[in-house]
């Protein structure tokens, strides 16, 4: 299976080519609706995870909430 | 005619068209564990937590997570930017918080200097104008300055969130004449955000006609965040009294509080 390399999280990662954002928060174990998805400086709506495809070179920022002032 | 009851009547804090019950508002920072964080928000009765938005851990996704603690369906997030110093990477985070959180009210916070943490006025104004054009409701912590105070009411904030000293500091407030100088100038809720140490420095910034009060550190570093988090439940519930009620006229002499006639 080809793989393709992104960045992820401001960290080189390799990912199979073809995945969806909705297939890369399954193999990462997280919960899509606890989660916003950055793809190259643009918002990925949680309603388009299942379709919009990562490519190879795309940027990803995965984020979330946490303990904070 | 003195009917013995109180004539201060209150009206509950309303944000963005939102209303809550209680003044204070707590952070989610520097507690021990999301635990000791979720007990003394119990405690506090406060409705509204602030939240940072942070990229998830991927070496390690089972951490604890905030909201296996705190029900984001029964206490409001106000999500905050947190270590931006640019008015872009302020709204480029919070955008990105209105996706994680679904809902549009936030607190805009965009700093200057790590040694004082004081916001970049500039930044924070241009952000907040940014943000409004955009759909959100921003709360906006700010410097004392009634001028700047002004200003981001006229951008559109939906809240106007003057530090009462550095962050983090516990110095109380440093400004009363600026914190009282804003409220009186101000037609949306002003909330002291910053620098409350105790309970009565809480209690002060009520006083001062404030509707609300915003901390972290306070509780979460206090020796006993749990009993700090009840002093401060009752400090801004007392503060806010006080300010209804009108305090009494400061003398310069004594005046003694039982009758001089009949004395034997």
């Amino acid at each position: 299976m080809t793989r393709i390399d992104i960045s992820l999280n401001g960290k080189p990662h390799q990912i199979e080519s073809g995945l969806t954002v909705d297939a890369l928060l399954q193999q990462l174990e997280l919960d899509p609706r606890k989660v916003a998805v950055e793809r190259n400086l643009e918002i990925t709506p949680r309603s388009d995870y299942g379709a919009v495809q990562i490519k190879a070179g795309d940027q990803l920022e995965i984020v979330h909430f946490v303990g904070g002032g | 005619m003195d009917t013995g009851a109180s004539q201060a009547e209150d009206t509950p804090l309303t944000l963005a068209g939102r209303i809550f019950n209680s003044r204070l508002i707590i952070g989610t920072g520097k507690y021990k564990t999301y635990k000791q964080n979720a007990r003394a928000l119990a405690v506090s009765g406060a409705e509204i937590i602030t939240v940072a938005v942070r990229r998830v851990n991927l070496s390690d996704v089972s951490q604890p997570r905030l909201v296996a603690f705190i029900d984001p369906d029964s206490v409001t997030f106000l999500p905050n930017p947190a270590a931006c110093f640019t008015g872009e990477d302020a709204v480029r985070t919070l955008r990105l918080a209105r996706e994680a959180g679904g809902w549009d009210m936030v607190k805009l916070e965009v700093l200057s200097d790590p040694r004082h943490l004081y916001p970049d006025m500039i930044e924070t104004l241009r952000a907040t104008e940014m943000l409004v054009k955009d759909g959100f409701d921003v709360m906006v912590y700010c410097s004392d300055d009634p001028v700047y105070a002004r200003r981001l009411e006229e951008a559109g904030a939906c809240a106007i969130m003057p530090l009462g000293a550095p962050i983090g500091s516990g110095l109380g407030i440093q400004n009363p004449v600026n914190i009282r100088l804003i409220v009186e100038g101000a037609n949306v809720p002003v909330i002291v955000d910053a620098g409350v140490g105790t309970a009565s420095d809480a209690a002060v910034g009520m006083e001062l006609g404030c509707d609300g009060i915003l901390m972290n550190t306070a509780i979460a570093q206090a020796q006993d965040p749990i009993c700090m988090a009840r002093a401060m439940k009752h400090a801004v519930i007392a503060g806010r009294n006080a300010y209804l009620a009108g305090r009494m006229a400061k003398k310069r002499y004594a005046d003694p509080s039982s009758p001089l006639a009949g004395l034997i």
